[in-house]
């Protein structure tokens, strides 16, 4: 067995019984790095050495390690802060910026023996569904270079599928996790909101951020959340809940289970082999004893321009605080305050950031807030209504995670309403708060993953992750990897 | 509602942002489509329905007023694109 092959649990329990060295697994991760990341552009930034001084230290304290996940090697999506270490969020406009903190979800990493080989390429400031919006150039999908990754946290899925890592930590706005899991074969989790603190991840749309885990399957996404969730008193958002015993609760008991199949998500716009995978998931956890109920959603036709009226509105008001004043970029040449302002943002952002701000700006505009911004508001109620209404019949949501496999790279940038549109079974679980689970359920002709998404009920994320590792224990899609990825 | 370019020009100013000539023909174009689809909510009635800006009933969320260290201010300076010794650096605002 290769090592870049193990899941995170499996190199964890190799690293604590001494068969391979916490060197070894950065030095097989920075390997693949080397080979494979020219191409797939995956990092912003590799922390190499820092990783293997790391490495190094951690080593001394094996013995007495606490986290299964300890010394096992990852990556961070670059709008999460680490302490000295660039952190973009793929924006010209926070080029130079070395946060001075560590986000809390860091912190809690490194308390658990993660060793970061560095920060992970994504659309800029988290907006854009392909990772092409980057300016550090678009990420590549490693089962085809050709395709984009998914977005935004396409460095990310692309690192995992590709062997650069054995999990990274994303975020996830409107599918930012799920949908480039989908595309690049991972398994993926947006946690119910306010579970994971949003300390120190640069804010998109406040409201509606999560950070998750992408991994190579179901058992590493419940430890990678047992070590992130929890109430944090810097982010007054965040909730008191039971956390921390997802991957103890891990038993692929599904028997009684009710998994919904909302009939508006199995209609028009959707390819043909994506229905065939996802509903196939339904019969797969059926064989192990679930009930599957149809049942109906709707809302499907809102909840794509209530994401994004609500999203724009709060990054139009987020993204003020980049002004080229405290920290980042600023223009070269200015004539007065305002024009600095004006100048550093004009060339600091990038096309989908400034339509962003705008349309946001628009939204929140006297004379069309009400139209607009206040009637999304309205309408985000009727949508967590309809899920309300959904999980009294059943206990869990089957949908595909997008209507296709990943695009060609090119296709998404030329027509952003369309893009928007490749968002429409993620964006409801952001507007309601709910858990997500994206999984691969299948490939189609071209040898592209499909990913299927589970929706479960605040707090639900055990449920969730249970059914996922049943499905994963009677398939091996979670087990392909794309050529090129088994080098250590 | 119709986006044109005079609206483009107002909200771009708001953004603080400039738009070339041609850069905005597109921007307003591709603006007018978002909003025009976006107007398929109108189809939904939503008389007597509050609006809801957070999933969880959150409200009010304190904490003890504790003394902590703030941040080094020379460290935070050292991120600051133009600062001096002590402060951010800026043009002249007020005469």
């Amino acid at each position: 067995m290769k090592l870049t092959e193990l899941t995170a649990l499996e190199l964890g329990a190799a690293i604590k019984k001494g068969e391979v060295s916490i060197k070894e697994a950065v030095q097989a991760a920075l390997d693949a790095v080397a080979v494979r990341d020219k191409e797939l552009n995956a990092f912003i930034t590799v922390t190499g050495e820092q990783a293997l001084d790391q490495a190094e230290q951690l080593q001394a304290g094996v013995k007495d390690a606490a986290s299964p996940l300890y010394g096992v090697p990852m990556a961070i999506k670059d709008n999460i802060c680490t302490r000295g270490v660039k952190t973009s969020c793929a924006s010209k406009i926070l080029g130079d910026f070395a946060p001075p903190y560590d986000a809390t979800v860091t912190t809690k990493l490194a308390d658990a023996g993660a060793v970061s080989l560095g920060k992970l390429n994504m659309d800029e400031f988290a907006m854009g569904s392909t990772s092409e919006t980057s300016f550090y150039g678009p990420v590549k999908n490693p089962w085809d270079l050709e395709r984009v990754p998914g977005g935004s946290s396409g460095g990310a899925a692309a690192a995992v599928a590709a062997g650069m890592g054995w999990y990274a930590v994303g975020s996830d706005t409107g599918g930012s996790i799920r949908q480039p899991a989908s595309y690049c074969g991972v398994t993926g989790m947006k946690p119910t909101y306010g579970t994971v603190s949003r300390y120190g991840l640069i804010a998109y749309a406040s409201s509606l951020d999560q950070i998750g885990p992408l991994c190579r399957d179901a058992a590493d996404c419940a430890a990678i959340l047992d070590v992130l969730q929890g109430r944090d008193p810097r982010d007054g958002t965040s909730l008191d809940g039971q956390y921390g015993n997802l991957l103890g609760g891990l038993t692929g008991d599904v028997r009684g289970l009710r998994i919904g199949l909302p009939v508006d998500c199995y209609g028009d716009g959707q390819d043909g082999e994506v229905k065939t995978a996802v509903l196939a998931v339904a019969d797969v956890l059926k064989a192990r004893g679930a009930e599957v109920v149809e049942l109906s959603f709707p809302v499907m036709e809102y909840v794509v321009p209530t994401y994004y009226i609500i999203a724009a509105a709060e990054a139009s008001s987020n993204l003020s605080r980049f002004d080229g004043v405290k920290y980042g970029w600023r223009a070269e040449e200015y004539e007065g305050l305002k024009d600095l302002y004006c100048k550093t943002r004009t060339q600091g952002f990038g096309d989908e950031v400034k339509r962003r701000i705008l349309l946001g700006t628009f939204v929140l505009s006297s004379g069309y807030y009400d139209a607009y911004y206040r009637k999304a508001l309205q309408v985000k109620a009727v949508i967590k209504d309809a899920f309300d209404k959904a999980f009294q019949q059943c206990d869990m949501l089957l949908t595909p995670v997008a209507p296709t496999t990943a695009p060609r790279l090119g296709e998404s940038l030329s027509d952003p309403l369309q893009m928007y549109l490749s968002d429409v079974y993620t964006v409801s679980v952001n507007l309601a708060g709910l858990p997500g689970l994206s999984m691969p359920c299948g490939f189609d002709s071209r040898g592209l993953p499909i990913g299927a998404q589970l929706i479960g009920t605040h707090f639900g994320e055990g449920v969730l992750l249970n059914a996922a590792h049943g499905f994963q224990h009677d398939t091996d899609f979670h087990k392909r990897a794309p050529k090129g990825g088994d080098l250590a | 509602m119709n986006i044109d370019t005079e609206m483009v020009d107002y909200i771009a100013e708001l953004s603080r942002l400039e738009l070339q000539t041609g850069e905005k023909q597109a921007m307003t174009a591709q603006l007018e489509q978002i909003i025009a689809y976006m107007n398929v909510l109108n189809k939904l009635d939503t008389t007597g329905v509050e609006p809801m800006s957070h999933v969880f009933p959150v409200k009010n969320v304190l904490r003890e007023d504790e003394v902590v260290p703030s941040q080094d201010r020379a460290e935070l300076l050292a991120g600051a694109p133009v600062p001096d010794e002590e402060a951010f650096l800026v043009p002249k605002a007020v005469d």
